[in-house]
């Protein structure tokens, strides 16, 4: 399964992560909606932790899209409520 | 949604965008050559204003760091001649000036990584680009037609995603320097004001931004180090030596009562 952490690029990772992967998402969000910044932020950085230590980085050269794209490691508790808007380098 | 979710919507929805113009989401990358110099360039404008915010910040807290060693030279200057009440607006400044000095440092530190992780990415977009160039190639000659199409087609919707994701870091980028250079800004007003000035060009006090500099500053920080300022000097310091006719004895019991 590839994954892709926004801003920094895509991890191969083994599709057994999936289930925790979502996990931590689903209590993520849960977190955001109580508002609750600094049960968010553990949360978000085990998500990426997991990213980061099962996942292998992906060749520069590879061309594959991914399965999941988790919001840049900076994003704010605003940012995870509202979404992301905006036009970018690609306008909408 | 799950934040996965909402994620992957936004940056599918400016694939599509990017690959969906032409009838064949391949050609777009294949000819769209202008395309792709466009979006580079935008990059490398995206990293030049990054840069030049990182390097105001940077000059500004060279220039508050000068405050601070003065403020604090005044304040031992004026503690020794007695003057506890110029050394303690001396010192209330230099807080001032240190909380912003450390809240500069984390920003220029910031606007550093990010320029890091930008200049990488676009570095890995560009590596994609040839890739595709070069596989485009190799699937045609490998492939049938169809076959190809749909290979071709998957190669186009890896590089998309990066140039949607590199897209979406460069506004960030961008939202967040603005926000940096509007409180630069305000940081250079406060110098125009006189905040972080000589103290000899402080009035009689008591004016506004004395008080706005009392409330801003931690009493206790300032007491603190007044109070280990007069320990430095030894004994006698702070006490009035020639006090004028009608002016009251503020040294020594205004430290006491702090504590």
């Amino acid at each position: 399964m590839i994954v892709r952490i926004s801003g920094e690029g895509q991890y191969e990772l083994p599709d057994a992560d999936a289930p925790r992967l979502n996990e931590l998402d689903n209590r993520a969000v849960a977190a955001v909606e109580r508002g609750d910044e600094a049960g968010f932020r553990e949360l978000w950085d085990q998500m990426l932790g997991l990213v980061e230590t099962d996942g292998t980085p992906l060749p520069d050269d590879e061309l594959v899209g991914s399965a999941v794209i988790l919001p840049p490691r900076d994003i704010s508790l605003e940012e995870a409520r509202d979404g992301f808007s905006g036009e970018g380098l690609i306008p909408d | 949604m799950s934040l996965a979710g909402r994620m992957s919507t936004v940056i599918k929805a400016k694939i599509s965008k990017l690959l969906d113009r032409a009838e064949d989401p391949s050609e777009t990358l294949e000819y769209g050559y202008q395309k792709q110099v466009e979006l580079l360039q935008n990059v490398k404008k995206g990293i030049a204003d990054v840069v030049t915010s990182k390097k105001r910040l940077q000059m500004q807290s060279q220039k508050l760091e000068q405050q601070v060693v003065k403020l604090d030279t005044q304040a031992r200057q004026a503690l020794s001649q007695g003057r506890e009440d110029l050394a303690r607006t001396a010192l209330e400044r230099k807080t001032l000036a240190q909380n912003e000095l450390q809240s500069l440092d984390s920003q220029v530190a910031e606007l550093g990584h990010q320029q890091e992780q930008l200049t990488a990415n676009e570095r890995k977009l560009r590596s994609k680009i040839d890739a595709f160039r070069t596989k485009k190639e190799v699937i045609k000659a490998q492939y049938s037609a169809a076959e190809a199409q749909v290979k071709i087609s998957e190669a186009a919707t890896g590089v998309g995603e990066e140039m949607a994701d590199l897209g979406l870091a460069i506004q960030r980028a961008e939202e967040k320097t603005e926000n940096m250079r509007a409180r630069a800004s305000a940081v250079e007003e406060l110098e125009k004001a006189g905040t972080f000035d000589d103290l000899t060009q402080i009035g009689g006090g008591g004016d506004d931004l004395d008080r706005e500099l009392a409330a801003l500053t931690s009493g206790t920080q300032v007491e603190d180090e007044l109070a280990k300022m007069k320990a430095e000097l030894g004994p006698g310091a702070g006490e009035a030596p020639a006090l004028a006719e009608g002016e009251a004895p503020v040294a020594e019991s205004a430290g006491e009562e702090g504590r």
